[in-house]
């Protein structure tokens, strides 16, 4: 597919840019499946409570005692293990509650983990990374012998503990990931903050008498944050797996969440009685994370200089 | 050219800078003297690796982190450069010495607007600059009264609370930014950017090499610095933009009143704009005279090789070079450091150093042929 020729004048700046830039997405099919299934989760996940009732995933007036593990004692109360349907698209649970609404309440709830996840990564990872790079030193190895502890420990191994001691909630699976999670972005941060201050610019601006705090946070950092932000688009699938791994092996504050790992956790448990417990939220899960993989692979081509032009 | 400046902004004495490299030690700069006098352009001319940069580098306090400064004083009206604190120097580098680097294309913040860049300048110390801003402004208003015959209404007003202001010396925040963007595209306007206004939300991306290499200058005389360091300006320039940057900076040294140590290696550029010349060679000052004098009447054996070896068009002559070849600065000659090269070497030079000293009137050579 050949571009438009371009008019006089639309050839440099801004517009032209941008232009350039969505042309090279039409020009790579993958990234756009990979931009159209993002998309498609953050609408759903913004829009979820507007389809499903939030609160329907707890079985009222039920003691949770009771009901776990125990779906013989439910069997009254619903339509328990019904198959894909028209009443319940993707059948319903060994609760009987509409897999189909589980799932929409469950998008938000990994994606919700996941963005926490990754954005207070990258700020711990912009903050301490680029004071590690620039101000260098003793601070410099400080930070990294930190980050080499982290590193140290198996990531899943670390976070099974962290839940285990601290309690299951979301709160502690989210802190538990992230805890496995920023000292990539420290040492990610921190490579292209030390390639970005030996640039002329940064000694221009010294000469101008500016301060450190300056020449850092206002004019290295936004240089260096392109390559950052495009692993964290590619992290965002990763951490989905992560967190659902996590809830898979129940690690999860409830059985009853509707979460993508716990609905499959859940699921292998009745493989052979409604296969399709574990069948949509398994490929939910594989679906959503190679999407903002895809994603990112393309961000990626897109932004490198070296397919420009 | 032709006035008679005698006070001088930037002294430099004795300066000696050791770069520790682990091949040993490069002893960069020997003992440089250098005045620059109050509003003339100093050319400071020598070739690649003589120290020209590192003198420029030193004076800022920009030098990397393994070169040392032995001894030597940077008085610029009077303080030292060199013995001033980090904070004071910052300041030193905002308010009072500018110094415009080679290479536009990689000199500019790339992310980042050139009006943002020339703003934050402001920004960072806005009471340093308040005063200049009104007093801009209210020339721009009075030229717009001139041109106009008269004022509206809302100009009056400005001009009122501007006046108002200008006693306090105090602006509300978005009246200094206002004030902040006018003035920073009055400077744009100055150095000759087209469409100060359009330049002014550019990105360095979207500007030619010549538009980039005066928007760093706009970024230098933002601060009306005391003085300004122009490292090799032309160096990276085609030559009919760099023939509008020299005619830019001559142009401004007459409208404010700054100082110029015009570093290059061009002897035809330090012909076209500067009022004094000062040699270079290895690490010393061999010689500081007037342009026409030097031209004319060059003392030094280096500056009359200098001199000779410059290409002219209309003698079809052998072109003639400096015998020998650059000192390696880690093992320095004995002596005069120009003495393995020069035509005219007797007995005393490989054993002791020559001193600067004025042979005629603003006329200084350091050369025993001379008396030095």
């Amino acid at each position: 597919m050949r571009p438009k020729p371009l008019e006089a004048g639309e050839l440099y700046g801004r517009r032209a840019d941008l232009k350039y830039s969505l042309h090279l997405l039409k020009l790579n099919p993958v990234v756009l499946v990979g931009f159209i299934i993002s998309i498609a989760a953050l609408l759903i996940a913004l829009i979820s409570p507007l389809l499903v009732n939030p609160s329907s995933w707890h079985l009222q007036n039920l003691d949770l005692r009771l009901c776990w593990n125990n779906p013989a004692f439910n069997w009254g109360i619903g339509n328990v293990f019904d198959c894909p349907g028209k009443i319940y698209p993707l059948g319903t649970d060994q609760y009987g509650r509409s897999l189909s609404e589980m799932m929409i309440l469950a998008i938000p709830i990994d994606l919700q983990i996941a963005l926490e996840v990754v954005l207070s990564a990258v700020v711990i990872g912009v903050f301490f990374g680029s004071i590690a790079a620039y101000v260098g030193g003793i601070l410099d190895e400080l930070i990294l012998r930190i980050t080499d502890v982290f590193l140290a420990v198996p990531g899943i191994l670390l976070a099974i503990v962290m839940i285990v001691v601290m309690g299951r909630s979301l709160f502690v699976l989210t802190l538990a990931v992230l805890i496995t999670w920023w000292p990539f972005y420290v040492r990610l941060v921190r490579s292209q903050v030390l390639g970005e201050k030996e640039k002329p610019y940064v000694e221009r601006l010294r000469a101008m008498g500016a301060g450190g705090p300056r020449i850092l946070f206002e004019h290295v950092v936004p240089n260096s944050i392109y390559p950052i932000l495009i692993q964290a688009t590619l992290d965002i699938g990763s951490v989905i797996l992560t967190v659902s791994a996590l809830t898979f092996i129940g690690l999860t504050p409830s059985p009853l969440l509707p979460e993508l790992g716990n609905l499959a956790n859940q699921g292998i448990q009745y493989f052979f009685t409604a296969p399709w417990l574990i069948l949509f939220p398994g490929l939910t899960i594989l679906v959503i994370s190679l999407g903002f993989n895809l994603l990112g692979d393309g961000i990626r081509d897109i932004f490198d200089p070296r397919l420009r032009r | 050219m032709g006035k008679v400046a005698t006070e001088t902004v930037l002294d430099v004495n004795n300066l000696k800078v050791i770069f520790h490299t682990y091949a040993g030690d490069v002893k960069a700069l020997d003992g440089v003297e250098l005045s620059v006098r109050k509003g003339e352009v100093l050319g400071l001319v020598g070739e690649s690796g003589c120290g020209k940069s590192v003198t420029a580098l030193a004076v800022v306090g920009l030098l990397p982190p393994n070169a040392e400064i032995v001894s030597g004083e940077a008085l610029l009206d009077g303080t030292n450069l060199l013995a001033m604190g980090k904070d004071e120097l910052r300041l030193a580098r905002l308010r009072d010495v500018a110094i415009v680097f080679q290479d536009p294309m990689t000199y500019l913040n790339p992310v980042l607007s050139v009006g943002l860049q020339i703003t934050e300048i402001i920004a960072s110390q806005p009471d340093l600059f308040i005063p200049e801003m009104i007093k801009n402004r209210l020339e721009e208003i009075s030229a717009i009264e001139k041109s106009n015959g008269g004022l509206t209404r809302e100009l009056q007003v400005e001009r009122e609370k501007l006046q108002a202001a200008s006693d306090t010396n105090r602006l509300g925040n978005d009246e200094q930014k206002r004030l902040t963007q006018l003035y920073a595209i009055s400077i744009l306007k100055s150095v000759r950017l087209p469409e100060p206004e359009k330049v002014f939300k550019m990105y360095p991306f979207e500007l030619s090499g010549g538009m980039r290499q005066r928007a760093m200058i706009a970024m230098a005389l933002v601060r009306r610095p005391k003085l300004l360091l122009a490292d090799e300006i032309t160096t990276a320039l085609d030559v009919t933009v760099q023939a509008q940057a020299l005619q830019l900076l001559q142009q401004l040294k007459e409208v404010i009143d700054t100082s110029v140590l015009l570093i290059t290696h061009d002897l035809a550029v330090v012909a076209e704009v500067c009022d004094r010349v000062a040699v270079m060679y290895a690490g010393n000052v061999v010689e500081v005279a007037d342009v026409t004098e030097l031209y004319r009447n060059p003392l030094h054996p280096y500056t009359q090789g200098l001199l000779a070896s410059v290409p002219r068009v209309d003698v079809v002559a052998e072109q003639k070079s400096i015998q020998g070849s650059v000192p390696d600065l880690m093992f320095p000659p004995s002596g005069c450091r120009f003495h393995p090269r020069c035509p005219k070497v007797f007995e005393k030079c490989p054993n002791a150093k020559p001193t600067l000293i004025e042979v005629s009137p603003g006329h200084l050579v350091s050369c025993f042929l001379f008396g030095g």
